[in-house]
């Protein structure tokens, strides 16, 4: 596979930036919180810059090539290097680990969730970075295990020690789900690099490598690898039976936290299944397509059947996040370009809109410090700005056109229709599957419909329930400081009881995702453009374009 | 026993008794271990007792000290240095295990230094002891005759015990010295009886001479049971499930200095003797050692892991885990004699690294948070984050790879061993594999739970005044950390080291 290797320093400073952050605030006493969460910003801007500096000098004319490419020696004795690279399918995911990154910092400027200690929580946050922008590059299993695994601690923690109630039960959870997940996925990975090294005795764990010289394993052997490899990115995608962590991770976890968790994490599953599972193994993902769209649909009708049982803002989101993963994995398991770009789109989507209904979610819970539906009401009244944000969010997220929500499913359903690329050649599936499956896709839209509208409809419209309405705060943005009415449950935000609209740390850290959720739904080709030459090379074991 | 004594004083009665050749450069290490231990004796009877901490300077200063020559050997290149008609030889193996064996011992003194100065307990006599069962682990690495093998065994044992009672007004730390004593030379004296059984059927105490035998003779009953007597005798050492129960009552009982040394550096220690035993004296043998081993190492790992889980005292807590991690150490061995043999035996150092560096910081945290607390119950650990950060991350750093989390030392450690035991491609291999892979999993349970103490529970009784660790034991956890995030980042630059190809070529393997 032929690379471009030039700036090549940029993606390993990028990956590991804010280790040196950490390493700074490790020194600063914890008293000094407002030069923690300095240095805290400082560090993740400056890592956006240098992701920002990564998209200018992208090559787009060559998006289906590895660009900014390392591979130097890490573990010889186990045939594993250091390679890294940057194609158009991990770059709009690198990038948006950053993004999200900062703007989340911008809003644990005044947010630091109970029980405080800002240094560890923004510490927790950096590691957190460097995990997931350092899947996203990673072009050696090894490495990618490594950084996968990476980001599980600093997000148990996260959960367990930021979170609500229950933080305790819901951070095992996820812990334990997402482990035993990388443990079968690591064996898979093993599993592959014997299979290969059988017949090549030079192999190494490297991606490229292995996508050039797996494809010859039997189709059976082919099976079971995948079928490692499908539980440990599944359980975090999550898919259907293993999606049972997300609600209570989600939940639980912190505004930030929960922000991250939907808008990257996710995506580390979903990104393996493109990068590793597929192209690696193509006839294994052309036998597995059909279970792997089944479980997608059932995702997506059971995640919006979810979402309307819910009776708490934030769980529906989470089970709104099962509904919409599985769009972008029924993309993935059409095998072809387009479901493979819709899949891409979507991630980058759901991670724009979700994290920001999260945020908002968040926001709510501060206000009123419950997030029970029938408790709220008539946030247009109280708060029209975040109530109008709700509400945009919430179109954003059934999928409107002209917003992001929409090229990502749209695509993802009309690749549905004729799976591997209209070329009946391929084995083992029939069209007609994956029809049925088109159709219940489509319902589940109009589902997301309704309970999106149904939520805002609860929360936004009518009267503000009798117990918050005489709460409200004079002025819109006003912050006042009432230090006497806070109580022991009331320390979560800035200390104020008051309900007041958005705010301004609020307004700088949200601006860019609406931002980007219009301008990606205005003008999709921005993203399409980057990402279809990248899929067009990954798929290109399924033999047309 | 004493039958190899006559064989030797018999060769020097008839006359052609030639003074062996004594590399003094090889020598060296344990010269300077030698000098070191005459050295503490003497300035502990000359100085008074305010200056009594000298000796623990001392003691550091030698163990550094021997560490240069195993540098100069390791930086002059690649030859082994064979003595005594190849009884005692000096090869990239026993470099680094010496290495290692060393800085363990300058870390146990660091770890030492104030908990025995402020306990009152004789200083002196506790590093001279210590000293000398660090000078057997270094003899233990280099010894390829039952003889010297047996020798440095109970040198690196018989401080122990002492070290172990160390405490001696409390009942739990004689019960801890009794208990280890008493099962100790019980494993001693089955070790011994199944070493002179070998030596009666090959008529050799050299290893190389014993599995030439081996291999050119059959299995025969006697053998069978002098390979499973000399396994026993090991077993007990390295506290594999059912030759474990000493383990958590004298972990418990011990000093924790001790514990950590006794977790570490004596489990080791019985694993280069597991080492010279299974790759270099009795591969051949397979058949016999092979199911044996396999046992053990599926009872260990998972025992200890099921165990571990239940306690609520922090030491016998980890007393538990170190078991279970020997399992782990055990899991190479029973790939020993098929075609992955080199790579189970490298795994085995990488290993043993990882787990030196990890554990001795496991116990330097514990050391340093029972200062504050004055506590061995899990409980104590609540609310950590809050009055000791640093301890936190560092602990979670410890605790993280010794379940096998990337990026620090044991996924490495880890992902080795399963390598290794893939490789070969035995029905043994691959079972061992899957028991290894449920209990990685299990072990979380325990390390989760401690994580979960320190992070997310508030402190016992609200207080939260912060705890100040002396700059030893600082010291202590600044090697031992660094040790364990480098091994588990760049593995490599340690693998380096590991290369072992003497071990492999010239010993049995190579045959």
């Amino acid at each position: 596979m032929d690379v471009l290797r030039n700036n090549n320093w940029l993606l390993t400073v990028g990956t590991f930036l804010p280790v040196l952050g950490v390493i700074v605030m490790v020194f600063i006493p914890k008293g000094k919180e407002l030069l923690i969460k300095q240095v805290a910003l400082l560090t993740a801007t400056a890592t956006l810059v240098i992701g920002a500096v990564t998209l200018a000098l992208f090559k787009y004319g060559s998006a289906g090539k590895l660009q900014f490419v390392v591979d130097t020696s890490w573990i010889p004795v186990i045939h594993s290097n250091y390679t890294i690279g940057l194609d158009g399918v991990s770059l709009p995911l690198y990038i948006l680990s950053m993004v999200v990154t900062v703007l989340v910092m911008i809003y644990s400027w005044d947010h630091i969730p109970a029980p405080g200690n800002p240094k560890a929580f923004l510490s927790l946050m950096l590691i957190l970075q460097v995990g997931m922008a350092g899947t996203f590059i990673a072009q050696d299993l090894i490495l990618f295990f490594v950084f996968f695994e990476l980001v599980l601690l600093p997000m148990y923690f996260m959960i367990g020690v930021w979170g609500g109630e229950q933080r305790q039960y819901a951070s095992l959870k996820f812990f334990l789900y997402t482990m035993f997940g990388s443990a079968l996925m690591l064996v898979a990975f093993l599993a592959l690099f014997w299979q290969v090294q059988k017949t090549n005795p030079d192999a190494s764990f490297s991606i490229p490598y292995l996508i050039d010289h797996a494809g010859d394993l039997s189709r059976s052997t082919q099976i079971w690898i995948f079928a490692g490899m499908f539980i440990g990115f599944a359980v975090k995608v999550p898919m259907f039976p293993f999606h049972t962590w997300l609600p209570d991770a989600h939940t639980q976890a912190p505004t930030q936290g929960s922000v991250i968790l939907a808008a990257i994490l996710l995506k580390l599953g979903t990104y393996g299944f493109i990068r590793i599972a597929i192209p690696i193994l193509p006839k294994a993902a052309v036998a597995w397509a059909p279970y792997i769209g089944a479980l997608a649909v059932i995702g997506i009708i059971y995640g919006a059947l979810g979402c309307l049982a819910q009776t708490d803002m934030k769980r529906l989101i989470a089970f709104s996040s099962v509904a919409h993963m599985g769009f972008v994995m029924l993309g993935i398991a059409t095998l072809t370009p387009l479901g493979v770009n819709a899949a891409v789109f979507g991630m980058v989507a759901h991670g724009l809109i979700t994290g920001m209904l999260f945020f908002v979610a968040g926001s709510v819970k501060d206000r009123y410090h419950t997030l029970e539906i029938k408790r709220l009401g008539g946030m247009l009244k109280q708060m029209p700005k975040l109530g109008w944000i709700l509400g945009f969010c919430a179109m954003a997220s059934l999928g409107l056109p002209g917003l992001a929500g929409f090229w990502g499913e749209f695509p993802a359903i009309v690749s549905a229709y004729s799976p591997f690329g209209g070329n009946s050649g391929l084995p083992g599936v029939s069209k007609e599957v994956f029809r049925v499956f088109m159709v219940i896709a489509a319902v589940g839209t109009v589902l997301a419909a309704g309970y999106l509208l149904w939520l805002f409809q609860r929360v936004a419209f009518g009267e503000p329930k009798d117990e918050f309405a005489d709460h409200a705060s004079d002025g819109h943005g006003a912050v006042h400081a009432v230090g006497a009415a806070v109580n022991e449950t009331e320390i979560h935000g800035a200390g104020h009881g008051d309900i007041h609209d958005v705010k301004l740390t609020e307004w700088i850290a949200w601006s860019p995702f609406l931002i980007a959720i219009v301008v990606l739904g205005v003008y999709p080709n921005l993203l399409f453009k980057v990402i279809d030459p990248a899929s067009q090379t990954i798929l290109k074991a399924f033999g047309k374009g | 026993m004493l039958s190899t004594v006559l064989h030797f004083s018999g060769l020097a009665a008839t006359g052609d008794f030639v003074r062996p050749r004594i590399d003094y450069h090889a020598m060296a290490p344990e010269m300077i271990l030698a000098a070191g231990i005459c050295v503490v004796l003497l300035v502990d009877l000359f100085v008074e007792e305010s200056k009594r901490w000298l000796t623990a300077t001392i003691a550091g200063l030698f163990l550094i000290g021997s560490l240069i020559p195993i540098v100069t050997l390791a930086l002059i290149g690649d030859d082994t240095r064979s003595m005594f008609d190849g009884r005692y030889v000096v090869d990239q193996f026993s470099l680094i295990m010496k290495a290692m064996f060393l800085i363990i011992g300058y870390v146990v003194v660091l770890l030492s230094t104030n908990e025995i100065e402020e306990g009152g307990y004789h200083q002196g006599e506790y590093y001279v002891l210590l000293l000398a069962s660090v000078l057997g682990m270094v003899m233990m690495t280099s010894s390829r005759d039952l003889v010297s093998v047996f020798v440095a065994f109970e040198f690196l044992s018989i401080p122990t015990y002492m070290l172990a009672a160390w405490r001696k007004r409390d009942s739990k730390s004689n019960e801890a010295g009794v208990k280890y004593f008493l099962l100790g030379v019980f494993a001693s004296a089955i070790m011994l009886y199944g070493m002179s059984l070998l030596y009666g059927v090959s008529q050799s105490t050299k290893l190389t001479d014993i599995s030439a035998y081996l291999s050119a003779h059959s299995t025969t009953g006697v053998v069978a049971l002098s390979i499973v007597f000399i396994v026993v005798g090991f077993a007990f050492k390295v506290s594999a499930v059912p030759f474990h129960s000493w383990a958590p009552d004298t972990y418990q009982g011990a000093p924790t200095p001790v514990t950590a040394f006794l977790s570490v550096a004596s489990k080791a220690g019985g694993f280069v003797a597991l080492v010279s035993m299974v790759y270099l004296t009795f591969p051949s043998a397979k058949d016999v050692w092979q199911p044996f081993i396999f046992v053990l190492a599926a009872l260990t790992m998972t025992i200890g892991n099921v165990l571990a889980l239940k306690q609520t005292n922090i030491v016998r807590m980890l007393a538990y885990s170190s078991i279970s991690q020997g399992g782990f150490i055990l899991m190479p061995f029973v790939v020993a004699g098929t075609k992955a043999a080199e790579t189970s035996l490298k795994t085995i150092v990488v290993y043993l690294l990882v787990y030196a560096s990890t554990n001795l910081g496991v116990f330097a945290v514990v050391i340093a948070v029972a200062r504050r607390t004055r506590s061995g119950e899990i409980s104590s650990y609540g609310g950590m984050l809050t009055w000791a950060p640093g301890l936190t991350a560092l602990m979670t750093f410890f605790l993280a790879s010794l379940a096998g989390i990337p990026p620090f030392g044991g996924w490495f450690a880890k992902l080795n061993a399963f390598r290794a035991v893939l490789e070969a491609g035995t029905g043994f291999g691959y079972a061992i594999a899957i028991i290894g892979a449920v209990n990685t999993v299990v072990a979380f349970g325990y390390y989760g739970n401690l994580m979960r103490e320190m992070w997310m529970k508030p402190s016992v009784d609200g207080d939260n005044s912060p705890v100040r660790t002396p700059p030893s034991l600082l010291a202590a956890l600044g090697i031992t950390g660094i040790a364990t995030l480098v091994l588990g980042i760049l593995p490599q630059l340690v693998l380096r080291f590991g290369d072992l190809n003497d071990l492999v070529h010239t010993g049995a393997l190579g045959k």
